[in-house]
C-alpha cells in the first residue's frame, strides 16, 4: 500500500491543482516547484479548467496490476487549454470514437482499490469527451 | 399537534445553487425481465442509470457538487459544511463528505458527514443545512444526495435500483435562486425496507412498503405542511415526490390534489430509475431547469424505516441566470448508452472473481 504517496497527490489527482510560474506566467502540471520553463521558483498554486483535447491516445488491453478490471481503457496524452500535455485515462467513450483534437473535460473518477478489496480507493482526474456547454439564458424582455 | 411542527428559521434561507449527476449507461426493464422472467414480469420503469465502473458515490457527488457551485456562483471556500446523505457509501468507515469536500475545493474550514436514512438522506441533510444556515451558525452549506443503489438479482427491487442524485448549496435567502420557505418531517419507526451490516442486498416487505409505509409517510407530512401553511395543491405550480417506482408517486399525488402536469418535470423515475436518496431531489433540480420566477414547488421525500420530509419553496428571479450555468438534468439523462444485463453485471460488480 502507498497511504502516503496517494496522500500528498490528492490535490492534483482530485481537482487538477498545478501551479503558476509568478516570473513567467507558465502553467505547470504536475506541479514541481522549479518552472520548467525559465528555470525560477514556482510554488503559487493554479486550479486548471479541466477542458483539453486529446493529442494522442491508444486502447490498454493488457493491463498493468491494479487496473486490470477496468480493461479495456483507453489513456490519452491531453493537451490543457492552459498549455502542459498530461497523461490521462479518457472515461464515457464505451460506444463512441475517440479521436485527435476531441475536445474533453476533467472528471475525478475511481482510479482503482490501493491493494484489494480491503484497501484505500484511488481517485483522480480522467477526462471525458466535453458535455454540451451550458448556454446561460437570460430573462425575457 | 404541538406547535412549531413546522421547521422555519428565524434567518430566511433558501437554494444558492444545485446540480444534478445521472451517469450514462441504461438497463432497459425488459432487459432484467429477459433474464429472471422469461420476459413476462409487470415493468415499475423503461429503463434505469448504470454507474461505470469508475463511478461511484463520491464521483457522482462530486460532479453533483461542481454544477451547484457553478450555479451557486460562490466560493468552495465559503462552504461550511458538505453533508452527503446516501444508504451505498463507498467505505463502511471513512467519510464520502471528506473526498468531496477536498475535491471541490471546500477543506479545511468546514463541517463535514455522511447521513443514511434510506431514500431520504439527502432531503435530512438539507433540513440540517437550513438549521445551520438559518441560525446563523455559517452562510453557506452543501446538502447532497447520492446512490447507486443496490438491488439483488432477480428481486423486484433490481427493476428500478438506480445511480444518481442531486447537490444543493443552502444559503441567505437573498442570495437564493429559491427560498425554501419551510419544511415538515414525519417519522415513524416502520420495517418496510432494510439492509444489515455486512450485507450486500437489502431486504423488502413486499407490499407492506406500499401503504403503511410510502403513502402513510409521504401524504402525511404533504398534508400537514399544506395545512399549517394554509395551502392546497393549486396553490403550487409543481411537485415532486420520492419516486420508487412510476405509480407510487402518480397516486401520491393523485390522493393530494396534484394534477399530472404539476408532477410531469419532476417524474424522473420513467428514464432513470429510483435514484434513493437522490430521487425526489434530481426532480426538483429538473424542476428547477424550467422554472420561472415566483414559481411555488412541493418537495416531499420519503425514507424507508420511514420517514418524509416536505418542502415549500419559492423560486426567485435568480433562476433566470443560475439554472443556464451548469449542465441541466435532462441534458445529463439525454446521454444515454444501453448496456445488456452482461454488461450490467460486470459493472455492478454481479459477477464474482473469487
Amino acid at each position: 500500500m502507498e497511504i502516503p504517496r496517494h496522500w500528498r497527490l490528492k490535490k492534483q489527482r482530485y481537482g487538477l491543482v498545478g501551479e503558476v510560474c509568478p516570473h513567467c506566467d507558465y502553467k505547470i502540471f504536475p506541479p514541481r516547484d522549479v518552472c520548467p520553463n525559465c528555470g525560477d521558483e514556482a510554488k503559487d498554486l493554479f486550479t486548471f479548467s479541466g477542458k483539453g483535447q486529446v493529442y494522442s491516445f491508444t486502447t490498454i488491453y493488457e493491463a498493468p496490476t491494479g487496473y486490470d478490471s477496468s480493461a479495456p481503457y483507453t489513456v490519452a496524452l491531453v493537451k490543457l487549454d492552459e498549455g502542459p500535455i498530461i497523461t490521462a485515462q479518457l472515461t464515457d467513450v464505451e460506444g463512441s470514437s475517440v479521436e485527435i483534437g476531441m475536445p474533453v473535460e476533467m472528471v475525478t473518477r475511481k482510479m482503482r482499490d490501493d491493494g484489494d478489496e480491503r484497501g484505500i480507493l484511488v481517485y483522480s482526474y480522467k477526462f471525458r469527451p466535453s458535455l454540451l456547454v451550458p448556454q446561460a439564458h437570460h430573462p425575457a424582455g | 399537534m404541538p406547535n412549531n411542527t413546522l421547521l422555519k428559521p428565524t434567518r430566511p434561507v433558501g437554494i444558492i445553487g444545485y446540480g444534478a449527476y445521472v451517469p450514462r449507461y441504461r438497463i432497459p426493464a425488459r432487459e432484467i425481465a429477459r433474464v429472471w422472467a422469461g420476459g413476462k414480469a409487470a415493468l415499475p420503469v423503461k429503463e434505469k442509470a448504470v454507474p461505470g465502473l469508475d463511478e461511484d458515490v463520491i464521483t457522482m457527488s462530486i460532479e453533483a457538487a461542481r454544477n451547484a457551485l457553478a450555479r451557486g456562483q460562490i466560493q468552495p471556500s465559503d462552504l461550511r459544511a458538505i453533508w452527503v446523505g446516501s444508504e451505498s457509501h463507498p467505505y463502511a468507515v471513512k467519510p464520502t463528505s471528506t473526498v468531496v469536500a477536498e475535491a471541490i475545493g471546500a477543506v479545511p474550514h468546514v463541517q463535514a458527514g455522511d447521513w443514511e436514512f434510506a431514500c431520504k438522506a439527502g432531503t435530512e441533510a438539507m433540513v440540517a443545512a437550513m438549521g445551520f444556515v438559518g441560525s446563523g451558525m455559517a452562510d453557506y452549506a452543501m446538502a447532497i444526495g447520492m446512490d447507486t443503489a443496490q438491488g439483488k438479482p432477480g428481486d423486484a427491487l433490481e427493476y428500478t435500483a438506480a445511480a444518481g442524485g442531486a447537490a444543493f448549496i443552502i444559503g441567505p435567502a437573498e442570495n437564493s435562486l429559491a427560498t425554501i420557505n419551510c419544511s415538515y418531517s414525519y417519522v415513524t419507526d416502520t420495517p418496510d425496507f432494510w439492509r444489515r451490516e455486512y450485507q450486500k442486498y437489502p431486504e423488502h416487505g413486499v407490499r407492506f412498503t406500499g401503504e403503511p409505509a410510502y403513502f402513510q409517510h409521504i401524504t402525511s407530512s404533504s398534508k400537514t405542511l399544506m395545512e399549517e401553511l394554509g395551502t392546497t395543491a393549486k396553490d403550487y405550480q409543481w411537485a415532486v415526490f420520492h419516486q420508487p417506482n412510476t405509480k407510487f408517486p402518480q397516486r401520491a399525488a393523485q390522493m393530494l390534489g396534484f394534477t399530472p402536469e404539476q408532477i410531469a418535470p419532476g417524474l424522473l423515475v420513467p428514464v432513470i430509475g429510483n435514484t434513493y436518496s437522490g430521487a425526489s431531489i434530481i426532480g426538483l433540480t429538473a424542476i428547477l431547469d424550467i422554472a420561472k420566477p415566483g414559481d411555488r414547488i412541493l418537495l416531499a421525500s420519503f425514507g424507508s424505516g420511514a420517514g418524509s420530509d416536505a418542502f415549500d419553496i419559492t423560486v426567485t428571479d435568480k433562476i433566470s441566470v443560475r439554472a443556464g450555468l451548469a449542465t441541466k438534468t435532462q441534458d445529463y439523462i439525454a446521454r444515454r448508452i444501453e448496456i445488456d444485463y452482461a454488461t450490467y453485471a460486470r459493472y455492478r460488480g454481479k459477477i464474482t472473481m473469487k
